[in-house]
């Protein structure tokens, strides 16, 4: 049962089209990344079924009913922003206690939502502190807490680690992954411009670009299948090497695509010979940047470590099974043989 | 970085010629308004007595503790009044997007530059077609002519640099537009209120012409025009006693708002209130 649907949805800011038709059903339950670079429309789509901006032309329906002219808060929705956006002023129990209030409820049940969430974040011991009281990550809490308590049908996330330090983004991403596991009934939208976080949140990804859907799909099928030079290019780290040339016209295509991981380097061997520009050491990987005669430079994963230094010979053999090509429309095309 | 003795003098003179220059004509006031009879006019820089009489004689004679409730009235109820419309009209300004806001924004604040002169005559026939000669209520319409395009202005300004997002997370919270200026807004707008409704309520307090003008009847004037008409038992007396000891009665409720609400203003704006 569809829980989101978009049907044919624009949005104008004035004579701009931002959005174009654009057309999306998503499951009940379903965990659901938005991803594209800055400017592609995604923010703007989460803030048009959040309700705070208009739908220039097209129906969204939640729940099997048109929602397009609803109030924000009787969507069924919540919604964690990328600043927390929680009220300096009260304190997180306030702070999470306010939509319910807004809504009439009796203030002990105000009182049980609001407990029962902070205990599932682990924040009860917090309530009474205000925002300023509180570190980076406490806040976020804070204000998934917020949402929480209004038990909504649809969740959305628009950005919700940016603000966070390395380490810290992990650990919360991992802590709404879990999240979504306690919470099986509802529908998650998470915005991100992070393709990890795409990659490891999403049930199902909606890559966007220019204000069009580029692809719908699970993770591991943008990776294996994706649908446009743009997906493939985004989709991945580091990103997918795009080769033109005498080997994309040897294929018959515009673009030769084949991910850093999908190449074997040997020193004796191999398809193409090269000479290593530059090594870039992970501990777990090894990224060897390869200039290839007449093929053009080329970044391979090796396992773990090597000695390979810069300057060294080196040939490559892409794997055949992995290549990805491309016409001149950035569409893909079928491999030969 | 260090500074030198030299620099160190230098740095404090400043100071104590700043305070001085500030502090010594008020200073002097309250002098003056301790003393009575010859000892008014012998030129002196510390305390030689301490006489209330003058403070008894303007406190009990005659009508200046009612031209004190006045002011206060008149002042008390422009700043109620400039700060809530400010405040509504200041969210409008800020957050709504519509045709002509800029211009309107500049029409406001255009109001403000005309001088008093100027306007004067034209709004004594508005104030006398309004029914409002020598009631406080002109003084409070001619007023807010002035304090309403400073405080809008400034509200607007410290309005549009609160996170749109506090306002959208209260618009999914189902807050409605007056909630989310009375729950939301307000408490994070303490000190740009404080700030604005108390130079609303000095204006008020210390403003002369229109007072002047508006108002005819003894009872019915604010402190800085009664102070000025207080007059002598002949036409060539002065009563400086008097007069000063008024000026020191009117100053001190300022001098007291200012010390009461400056801890507030320094504290809301240092406790990062906007910082989400």
């Amino acid at each position: 049962m569809a829980t989101v649907e978009l049907i044919n949805v624009s949005k104008s800011f004035g004579s701009v089209e931002v959005l174009h038709d654009v057309n999306l059903s998503l499951e009940r339950g379903e965990f659901v990344v938005f991803v594209g670079p800055s400017g592609c429309g995604k923010s703007t789509l989460l803030r048009m079924i959040a309700g705070l901006e208009d739908i220039t032309s097209g129906e969204l329906r939640i729940a099997d009913v048109a929602m397009n002219n609803v109030m924000p808060a009787k969507r069924g929705i919540a919604m964690v922003f990328q600043s927390y956006a929680l009220y300096p002023h009260m304190t997180a129990f306030e702070n999470m206690a306010f939509g319910l209030e807004q809504a009439k409820l009796p203030s002990d049940e105000i009182r049980e939502r609001v407990i029962s969430a902070a205990r599932m974040l682990q924040i009860d011991e917090l309530l009474d502190r205000k925002p300023k009281q509180l570190s980076g990550g406490q806040r976020q809490r804070v204000a998934i807490g917020r949402a929480i308590t209004r038990d909504p049908r649809v969740f959305l996330f628009d950005e919700p680690l940016s603000n966070l330090d390395a380490a810290l983004r992990v650990d919360t991403r991992l802590e709404i992954a879990a999240l979504h596991e306690r919470l099986p009934e509802t529908t998650m939208i998470y915005v991100t411009h992070d393709q990890v976080e795409a990659m490891t949140l999403a049930d199902r990804i909606v890559v966007l670009n220019e204000g069009n859907i580029e692809q719908v799909g699970t993770p591991m099928a943008l990776y294996e299948a994706p649908a446009s030079l743009f997906v493939a290019g985004f989709i991945g780290s580091p990103r997918m090497n795009f080769l033109t040339g005498t080997v994309a016209d040897a294929h018959g295509a515009q673009t030769y695509g084949i991910r850093p991981e999908h190449i074997a380097l040997s020193r004796e061997t191999g398809d193409w010979q090269g000479r290593v520009m530059l090594t870039e050491r992970l501990g777990s990987d090894t990224f060897v940047h390869v200039a290839v005669e007449g093929v053009g430079r080329v970044n391979v994963r090796v396992e773990g470590r090597t000695d390979i230094s810069a300057r060294a010979d080196v040939f490559l053999t892409p794997d055949p099974a992995s290549v990805h090509l491309f016409d001149a429309g950035g569409r893909p095309v079928a491999r030969r043989g | 970085m260090k500074r030198t003795p030299l620099q160190n003098v230098g740095l404090y003179a400043l100071v104590i010629v700043i305070v001085l220059q500030a502090v010594f004509p008020f200073y002097y006031a309250i002098l003056t308004s301790l003393e009575d009879g010859q000892a008014l006019f012998e030129v002196n820089y510390l305390p030689e007595q301490v006489n209330l009489a003058n403070y008894r004689s303007m406190l009990t004679e005659g009508v200046f503790g009612r031209q004190i409730l006045n002011s206060v009235f008149v002042a008390t109820v422009v700043v109620l009044i400039s700060l809530t419309l400010a405040v509504t009209a200041s969210y409008a300004l800020s957050r709504i997007r519509f045709r002509g806001r800029g211009l309107l924004l500049l029409t406001i604040l255009s109001v403000s530059m005309f001088p008093q002169i100027a306007v004067l005559s034209g709004l004594f026939e508005v104030i006398r077609y309004f029914g409002l000669f020598n009631s406080l209520w002109a003084l409070v319409f001619s007023y807010m002519i002035f304090t309403l395009p400073f405080t809008v202005w400034v509200l607007t300004a410290f309005m549009r640099n609160l996170p749109v997002e506090i306002e959208e997370a209260a618009i999914m919270d189902g807050a409605s537009s007056l909630t989310i200026i009375r729950r939301v807004f307000l408490p994070l707008m303490w000190p740009a209120m404080v700030t604005t409704g108390l130079l609303a309520f000095i204006h008020a307090w210390n403003e002369f012409l229109f007072a002047l003008t508006f108002l005819s009847t003894d009872s019915q004037r604010t402190v800085p025009v009664a102070i000025a008409l207080i007059s002598g038992r002949s036409e060539f007396e002065i009563p400086w006693g008097n007069i000063m000891a008024a000026s020191v009665i009117v100053t001190l409720p300022l001098v007291m708002l200012v010390l009461v609400f400056q801890r507030k203003i320094v504290s809301g704006l240092t406790a990062g209130a906007v910082k989400g």
